[in-house]
């Protein structure tokens, strides 16, 4: 039994989470007026799965105590490069999603390696390649536009059966094909070793470049899944500084409310995805109780403010106030 | 298998092994020879060299010359992984966990089993409790998190990671210093079987009944180089102090005033300060004019004493008055304040000390700001002035006082951290070992401006890990070891002898032992 306990202690976090998120979820449908129906989990799931995917993102550079700003920028790359390639035939539109994702692989390498070789900070590493990487986007889609590959977008937004929503179903095989696998690997186990402390991990012989590479590397593979999604969702690609800015953002606050450490070393993707989806039902509430949208941002704030109180509380227990200052 | 006899070949042999750091010479043509299936202990007072010996072996630091033969094949190590792969694995004295990991997690970090590329947690949990069993610390469960652990119980969990790693040469830095009485014997105990096992061991402790108990042989370092090796108990206390001692003087101190005044309350008085298991029931003054000495074996809480007197811990408990005052300073913010005025000169001058980035002017009045400024804004004319005399007289040489503090040579980056801290016109000056690792010429000019400092009515209290500044700088020493005062040393009474004795908490026996010959 006490297995459990220790279990659960561990994974508080992300239990927590996901207990927020189902009762955000339960208060949202049963207020909507369509009531607990497949059409509003369907419309939540698809705006709720982009921003997971991100965070998920987000998470593999985090746990290492690192944070890519990136994310969102590779997020709006992939995006209008998959609104030029994942068209034509479905033989075209396979070769074009297997492009975009190597693209993904590509921008996570990049900054995997400037923050490796580099010995750059990943705070200012991932701003530089984030410009660029937008500066590339724009020159794809100078203007909004493009296409996609229409069966596929439509199976992948659609719905199974016509009762659960596909896109859901595509996150739990992106989570169960990446993170589970990842989470059990050794070079999984020794991002987190780096991430909560690099000197030890260092110290006990663990690949620590290595581990940081593959994090930044998976990072830019889930940022790209939701580019591709993005694209699915809205048939075209664009350039938009306002949502790479916006998802980047977003994702470090799917983060924190998915109770992953900023400091590095502790918390999961599974966390971070249901962080995520509690901080678009956030919005989905306002709308159901008729609150003004104008509020949003401040309520979303609120929010998280409280969550990063709740996770900090710890620091009312150092006896050395030079523990403080990390 | 039963012990070897010496003339069996050694696992281990280290051939004139030697290494520098920058112009500090840590280890000098050092020689170590180690069989298997004998416990080998390491002697020697702090910078003896005994840590870059084991960094070395460790794959922590690369040697500049020497040989290293393991299994009489030359090797050398690049990373503690490659030390590990040799069979060599240390379990060092700042442990290698990792915080957000669990116990099993740790204890398999390195090579954790796996099935289908993905970890086995079957496979890995019975490794832990295999590991766990064999360091004899059953009690702790695989699944908590190290971070959780009391300290005590982290060492055991480092123990059985090394266990874990199936070594041939297992080497335990001060590995036992944290461990409560009970763990110690259950520690012994398994360190003995492995004796049993054919491990070679490689202890290093200043528990002298420890080394008695376990040691089969013992090298003594001093200097940076092995000045003996002898079996086990045939050597008293007492000479092993006398072997420890001998370090080349380098230093010339300025002369200690005969006496002082006596009779008024004394500027600083500590009562029975404790915190944590870190400092226990520590009682000491400092009078206006005092030079007093923190000494004792590296890590044994001095520290944490001029943190806790800096307001820097929280959950300090007794009582600390200054000129007969009760004062609790909560930040050292307000320990600075006139009504306290205490000054700490901290240990890592770039991190701690100063702004690298940032002009000598602008770092030398970090702490001064509230005497350079007025209604909130720092008034340029008395800055430069106050700045200009505290450059002339501690003879600061920089290209200006806007050239930046990291462009300094470290001695002079150290008098800067300095005499920041005398633009407040400190009561009490706190050093935490100003003088390491710079030129010999500025650690001159530190102790006569210390002397200078207690003459002008300061008292101060100063902690190094150079005996030589105990002896020739202080006017009483406090000998601490395991975070309590052992001994008080006043003037004459300061001797390198008496210093080293007390550090290894073998003070009073040593003194025995030498009026009535050997012990045992």
């Amino acid at each position: 039994m006490s297995d459990w306990r220790y279990r659960l202690a561990q994974n508080r976090g992300t239990l927590l989470a996901f207990v927020f998120f189902v009762v955000m979820f339960a208060i949202y449908s049963s207020n909507h007026p369509a009531g607990f129906s497949a059409n509003v989990v369907q419309t939540a799931a698809n705006k709720g799965v982009l921003l997971a995917l991100v965070a998920m993102a987000q998470t593999f550079v985090v746990i290492t105590a690192g944070i890519d700003l990136s994310v969102g920028m590779v997020f709006v790359l992939t995006n209008c490069l998959a609104s030029w390639i994942v068209v034509g035939t479905a033989t075209t539109a396979a070769l074009g999603v297997v492009g975009v994702l190597l693209t993904g692989l590509a921008c996570g390498a990049i900054n995997g390696l400037i923050v490796i070789y580099g010995r750059l900070q990943p705070i200012v590493a991932t701003i530089a390649s984030g410009a660029v990487f937008f500066g590339v986007a724009l020159l794809l889609r100078p203007i909004p536009g493009g296409d996609v590959y229409g069966p596929l977008a439509d199976a992948v937004t659609g719905r199974i059966f016509d009762v659960a929503p596909a896109s859901l179903a595509a996150l739990v095989v992106v989570v169960l094909v990446l993170w589970v696998p990842y989470r059990r690997s050794a070079i999984g186990r020794a991002a987190y070793a780096v991430g909560s402390s690099e000197t030890a991990a260092y110290m006990s012989g663990v690949p620590v470049g290595a581990a940081k590479f593959c994090a930044y590397l998976l990072s830019g593979l889930a940022a790209s899944l939701a580019g591709l999604f993005l694209t699915f969702v809205t048939y075209s690609g664009e350039a938009s500084a306002a949502n790479g800015g916006s998802y980047t953002l977003f994702s470090i606050a799917a983060v924190v409310l998915g109770g992953v450490s900023l400091f590095g070393g502790s918390g999961s993707a599974i966390g971070a995805i249901f962080g995520a989806l509690m901080f678009r039902t956030i919005g989905d509430l306002m709308f159901v109780f008729n609150l003004d949208p104008l509020w949003q941002p401040l309520f979303q704030g609120l929010v998280l403010l409280a969550a990063v109180c709740v996770g900090s509380a710890r620091l009312f227990q150092v006896r050395n106030r030079l523990e403080l200052f990390p | 298998m039963t012990q070897l006899e010496p003339t069996a070949s050694p696992i281990l042999r280290m051939e004139g092994v030697s290494k520098r750091y920058g112009g500090v010479r840590a280890l000098a043509s050092a020689d170590l020879v180690v069989f298997a299936g004998r416990i080998h202990a390491i002697l020697g007072e702090n910078g003896a060299g005994k840590s870059t010996l084991i960094k070395i072996l460790a794959g922590v630091v690369a040697p500049d010359s020497g040989r290293i033969v393991l299994d009489g094949a030359e090797v050398g190590f690049d990373s503690p992984a490659a030390a590990n792969r040799a069979g060599i694995v240390c379990i060092f004295q700042e442990l290698s966990l990792i915080p957000d990991l669990s116990v099993a997690d740790n204890i398999a970090i390195s090579n954790p089993p796996r099935r289908f590329g993905m970890i086995d947690r079957r496979a890995q949990r019975r490794l832990a409790e295999e590991a766990l069993e064999r360091a004899g610390a059953p009690d702790i469960h695989p699944l908590a998190l190290v971070k959780d652990l009391p300290l005590s119980r982290r060492q055991m969990v480092e123990i059985a990671k090394a266990l874990a790693r199936k070594p041939r040469v297992l080497i335990l830095d001060e590995a036992t210093s944290a461990l409560t009485a009970a763990d110690v014997a259950k520690v012994f105990v398994v360190l003995k079987r492995l004796r049993q096992e054919g491990l070679a061991l490689l202890f290093i402790s200043h528990r002298m009944h420890e080394i008695a108990e376990l040691a089969d042989e013992c090298t003594v370092f001093r200097n940076g180089a092995n000045v003996a090796t002898y079996a086990a108990g045939t050597k008293t206390d007492n000479e092993v102090v006398e072997m420890m001692i001998g370090r080349e003087y380098s230093h010339v101190f300025p002369p200690k005033p005969a006496a002082r005044a006596n009779g008024a309350a004394p500027l600083l008085e500590v009562r029975n300060l404790s915190w944590t298991d870190r400092l226990r029931d520590i009682s000491f003054t400092a009078e206006a004019g005092e030079v007093v000495g923190l000494g004792g074996l590296d890590g044994q809480g001095q520290r944490e004493l001029l943190l806790a007197l800096f307001g820097v811990l929280r959950g300090v408990s007794g009582e600390i008055r200054v000129a007969g005052a009760p004062v609790s300073p909560s930040s050292p913010h307000a320990a600075k304040a006139k009504s306290i005025g205490m000054a700490l000169i901290p240990e890592d001058r770039k991190t701690e000390g100063l702004m690298l980035p940032m002009s000598v002017r602008e770092n030398l009045s970090f702490a001064a700001l509230g005497r350079v400024s007025r209604g909130g804004v720092v008034d340029a004319t008395r800055e430069s002035k106050l700045v200009g005399e505290m450059i002339d007289l501690l003879e600061i040489h920089t290209a200006g006082t806007d050239a930046p503090a990291g462009s300094l040579s470290g001695g002079n980056q150290q008098k800067v951290v300095i005499a920041k801290w005398l633009m407040v016109e400190p009561r009490i000056i706190l050093l935490n070992d100003p003088t390491r690792g710079i030129d010999v010429g500025t650690k001159q000019e530190i102790y006569v401006l210390l002397r200078r400092l207690a003459d002008a009515g300061a008292a101060i209290v100063f902690y190094t890990t150079d005996y030589d500044e105990l002896i020739g700088c202080c006017d009483r020493a406090l000998v601490l070891y395991d975070g309590a005062v052992k001994r008080v040393l006043c003037g004459a009474e300061i001797t390198e002898r008496a210093l080293i004795s007390s550090a290894l908490n073998i003070g009073t026996e040593a003194e025995a032992a030498a009026a009535t010959g050997p012990r045992r």
